[in-house]
């Protein structure tokens, strides 16, 4: 039986009257909108387009152009996933593989490995449609199994390629001709040449950069075309309703494939790129944690968008950057907590009480520590390097506020640390069941705790703690944005 | 009326498990021709229809569109000859514009491939302008119903009438030479239902249409068939005009048991 929809929107009268141009139906036509969505893509892909291409011409940093290629790596990667994700809507787990697959095949192409050295006008384009042709063939299990069993059988994909490139380099063809050594092994494959353009060899970071982003660029023209053809129709079409789109003239397996192999096409291009960057492949760097990254950035940015899911691309390459080091995480850290509050305390005296309370909350307890256990606040803020975030206002203020115990051996700041995560995390579940005004004073301990656990735990290990400030980040969103940053919201049917 | 009927099923058997739901069913629609389809719960009728439309492979028997046979081809390959059905469960690419879910419909009546459309091809702009202009006359075929600011809503926000006539839209877009109708006036008030049986006579006579339809609504029934066909369980019990049909003594025990029958 078809299932209730939400009730369509209805225009409040305040903001109807501000605009007295518009009638009441070109009201409600436009009251979804968005700034985002009513400016033409092509103006934003110019923007966009402008800005990233002047970076290198901006800053002189290496390091800033070195991420903002990879960061443009990840787009292309973001962009190519909307294909069969936000677009058809099919769970490809399998996707990696066509990135890691045109990263070999380019490298096999233009590297020692084989003595093989063709130009970069044949090999880019043989490894897009080699990619393509590969899509076509992963996308066939599409056509009999869909939903969660399409993810099971698409992830095999992803893992038996690490599998492959890993064990590669004694490749023995069932006893025949002797053991080949195909793909490098663990190690990969080193010395690839660098794209040649023109007679010019491309070996800075900012180089390909221009490459990545003018491919980008071509790219989003293409798919934004074919996503306002008779194809997008149809992918958005059996995304909703396949059976439905069978019967209405859609044959939905064929589209189904179109949309695999549009989206591995452009992993190909990424693929290509990152051999050429790096002059290395590498079997790690296509194995699962890359291809969740890039699952967390369409999600992040709204599958479905394209402006969306660049965005995404760019916010968790950028955010994972900033948290290598603990000066910086320091300042996502501190950040995010509260825009977080800022956002979603309301009203404004609820959240004048909880903050204050929570610098009442800290420092009293860390008077009481300090007369009690004298050691228990006599430790340092940790630092990788010093900035005025470990030797400043900033550090005497999080001093008398928090509890930072001096490192003994007897009772490392680790071990401390690892019993207030546990308590942390208990304190977070218990948020979610308390409701009314218990919520807002159980946070203020939440929220010191939190700093606790940050400053005497996670921020020693800024690097390994990226994926899960990721996770927290994801699973924050989606619960106050299911839809990304610049999603729709969809309506299923049950 | 010459010749050959536009729609035939001959001998059409299909059972699910070991239940026969349809026991060798013979239907024809003629040209321009509207036939309802009647039956208790479970009859049947739905099956019918997905049979037709190839959602479902029957066991044995010929489904003829002007004399081709269309066992065996997938569901898209049967719309693109000329069939067209809207669903009793309304279901429509709810998350798409109401506009988009016609022109999407029009997917088997064009041609350019997806390179094309990336590359702004002559023959790809052409075409998207006819799926605009299809679209848009399909939806004008409703009056106000689903004209305006409508077009760029998502389906979802339509109420319940409106996606009937949506679906009714969507189906039109696919160029049909014949309609199916599943239970076009399910959920609907008098009025709409009032309205529903002119819309479709004039799909008819306006919009060149064969129609089978399946209602439960008797006088939407009464107002609109050429011819009814009743079956029980799988199996035609009574044909002919909605007069002999229903005061059939078979269609009368089919939906009311045969105590009733003695009574009356």
């Amino acid at each position: 039986m078809s299932a209730g929809a939400p009730p369509p929107p209805t225009p409040s009268t305040s903001s109807a009257t501000t605009s007295p141009q518009i009638g009441a139906d070109e009201w409600v036509r436009r009251a979804g909108e968005r700034l985002v969505d009513r400016t033409p893509q092509l103006v934003l892909l110019l923007v966009f387009v402008v800005l990233v291409a002047l970076i290198p011409v901006i800053t002189s940093n290496e390091y800033i152009v070195r991420v903002a290629t990879d960061t443009m790596l990840y787009v292309l990667l973001a962009t190519g996933l909307n294909v069969a994700v936000g677009w058809a809507g099919l769970l490809d787990l399998g996707y990696i593989a066509f990135y890691g697959f045109a990263a070999y095949l380019f490298a096999e192409l233009s590297s020692g490995h084989y003595g093989i050295h063709w130009a970069t006008w044949i090999t880019v384009p043989l490894v897009v449609v080699g990619t393509i042709m590969l899509g076509f063939v992963l996308a066939l299990p599409s056509r009999r199994v869909s939903g969660d069993y399409l993810a099971i059988v698409t992830l095999f994909f992803g893992q038996i390629f690490v599998t492959l490139t890993t064990q590669g380099y004694r490749w023995d063809w069932f006893g025949f001709g002797g053991v080949h050594d195909i793909t490098g092994g663990p190690t990969g494959l080193t010395q690839v040449d660098p794209f040649r353009v023109f007679g010019h060899q491309l070996t800075q970071a900012r180089d390909y950069l221009w490459v990545a982003l003018a491919g980008f660029a071509v790219i989003a023209i293409g798919l934004s075309a074919a996503n306002h053809s008779r194809t997008g129709r149809a992918w958005r079409a059996l995304r909703d309703d396949p059976l439905a789109a069978e019967v209405m003239g859609i044959p939905v397996n064929r589209l189904m494939m179109f949309a695999v192999a549009a989206g591995a096409g452009v992993a190909g291009f990424a693929g290509a790129v990152n051999g050429a960057y790096y002059q290395g492949v590498f079997p790690t760097s296509f194995a699962f944690p890359t291809l969740i990254t890039v699952y967390a950035m369409v999600i992040l940015g709204g599958a479905g968008s394209l402006p969306g899911v660049v965005l995404g691309a760019i916010v968790v390459n950028v955010l994972l950057e900033v948290l290598r080091t603990p000066e910086h995480a320091r300042w996502v850290f501190y950040v995010a907590v509260l825009a977080g509050l800022i956002a979603k305390v309301r009203p404004w005296r609820m959240l004048g009480a909880v903050l204050g309370g929570l610098v009442a909350f800290g420092l009293v307890v860390n008077a009481i520590v300090g007369a009690v256990w004298p050691r228990g606040t006599a430790g340092p803020l940790y630092a990788g390097g010093a900035d005025f975030t470990t030797h400043g206002w900033f550090a005497t203020a999080v001093r008398h506020w928090l509890v930072l115990p001096k490192n003994t051996y007897e009772l490392p700041n680790y071990t401390i640390g690892n019993y207030a995560f546990v308590i942390l995390i208990a304190l977070v579940l218990t948020l979610t069941v308390v409701r009314g005004w218990k919520r807002y004073v159980l946070l203020v301990p939440t929220l010191w705790l939190a700093a606790f656990v940050w400053e005497n735990r996670l921020v020693e290990e800024a690097p390994t703690t990226r994926p899960l400030f990721l996770g927290v980040i994801l699973i924050v969103l989606m619960a106050t944005r299911p839809q990304g940053l610049l999603g729709t919201p969809r309506v299923e049917v049950v | 009326m010459s010749g050959a009927p536009l729609l035939e099923l001959r001998k059409l058997s299909v059972s699910f498990g070991g239940l026969v739901v349809i026991d060798e069913l013979d239907l024809h629609v003629d040209e321009r021709e509207i036939v309802s389809v009647i039956g208790p719960n479970g009859a049947g009728k739905t099956t019918v229809f997905n049979l037709i439309t190839g959602t479902y492979r029957p066991d044995g028997g010929e489904i003829l569109l002007a004399g081709e046979n269309l066992v065996g081809l997938r569901p898209h390959e049967i719309t693109t000859r000329g069939i067209a059905r809207t669903f009793q469960t309304l279901r429509l690419f709810l998350n798409m514009t109401v506009k988009e879910n016609v022109m999407a419909a029009q997917y088997g009546r064009t041609r350019s491939t997806i390179l094309e459309s990336m590359l702004h091809f002559p023959r790809a702009r052409r075409e998207e302008r006819k799926i605009h202009a299809a679209a848009e006359e399909k939806l004008a075929f409703f009056g106000e119903r689903l004209m305006g600011y409508r077009w760029n809503q998502p389906a979802y926000s339509l109420s319940y009438a409106n996606r009937r006539r949506l679906e009714i839209a969507r189906a039109m877009a696919t160029e049909p030479r014949i309609l199916l109708l599943d239970e076009p006036a399910a959920g609907m008030n008098p009025v709409e239902t009032h309205e529903i049986t002119e819309l479709i006579g004039r799909l008819r006579d306006d919009g060149g249409y064969t129609i089978l339809v399946i209602e439960h609504d008797m006088h939407v029934v009464e107002g609109i068939s050429d011819r009814v066909v009743a079956l029980d369980h799988g199996v035609k019990i009574a044909e002919g005009s909605f007069e002999a049909v229903a005061t059939d003594p078979r269609v009368v025990e089919a939906y009311l048991g045969t105590a009733a029958t003695t009574t009356k």
